[in-house]
């Protein structure tokens, strides 16, 4: 308790975002985003099992522009939290915690996860 | 403060224990791990399914769901998966929703949602399975 020294969480409004901090709270923001993802996958294959024009009406939103859209942000969404997930699970081995690594596994996940989402989408 | 001051026979841990905002966590940071693991060999097979998941026919969607090989690991997803991301939800409520009532209802909402949403997938999978069946 008398340990004053402990590190503390940043105050946002006077924190010069960088790398890591905009990696940390992108990790959040897409895992929200996914969590989201489990209406449309509900849907999807509660969709598949009501019949044909149920899965026909499904295909219709996901086709539209606002569908593809919101494909496209959730493949990315999860390429990114996959990438940035295996940087946080290396991590909890108590490994790459210098400030060089990680930044060095920080733009691993930005180039990784961007290559990710373009195989993806180009193979679907 | 009192214990401060005289000899206290409670250790700092103890005192520190279940007074943080989400009241413990070992155990949700460890299945939190166990489940993102899981979600990493699970995710890159159905990356490379990517063109099944994405048709638009529907002959050909129930055709490859009904397949044992998909929907084994399919449900194996959705629970991994969902339980992961009520895991991920309930972390963000807690860091964000004040107020006790407001927080314990949505961390209630957040269970039981990603419960039954995840029922309905696993039901969804398993009835496309058997009703596509190939023998």
């Amino acid at each position: 308790m008398s340990n004053t020294n402990r590190p503390l969480s940043p105050h946002l409004s006077v924190y010069r975002p960088q790398l890591t901090s905009v990696l940390s709270i992108l990790h959040r923001i897409t895992g929200f985003g996914l969590a989201l993802g489990a209406l449309l996958v509900t849907w999807w294959l509660c969709a598949a099992m009501s019949g044909p024009r149920a899965f026909e009406c499904f295909q219709g939103f996901t086709h539209s522009i606002i569908g593809e859209l919101m494909l496209f942000c959730w493949i990315y969404a999860l390429s990114f939290h996959f990438m940035n997930g295996i940087r946080h699970l290396v991590w909890d081995t108590g490994r790459g915690l210098t400030l060089k690594s990680a930044y060095a596994g920080g733009w691993a996940v930005v180039v990784l996860s961007v290559v990710a989402t373009a195989v993806i989408w180009l193979a679907a | 403060m009192l214990h401060e001051k005289q000899p206290s026979i409670f250790t700092h841990i103890h005192k520190a224990r279940g007074k943080g905002a989400a009241k413990d966590g070992v155990h949700h940071w460890w299945m939190q791990r166990v489940s993102a693991v899981l979600l990493l060999p699970l995710c890159v097979y159905f990356a490379c399914q990517a063109r099944h998941i994405a048709t638009p026919d529907y002959g050909h969607f129930t055709h490859w769901l009904g397949r044992p090989s998909i929907a084994v690991p399919g449900i194996l997803f959705i629970i991994a998966a969902f339980y992961h991301a009520s895991l991920g939800v309930q972390v963000i409520i807690e860091d964000y929703v004040h107020g006790e009532g407001k927080k314990i209802f949505l961390l209630l909402l957040n269970k039981l949602s990603f419960f039954c949403l995840g029922i309905a997938c696993i039901y969804a999978i398993a009835f496309v399975n058997f009703a596509h069946m190939h023998h």
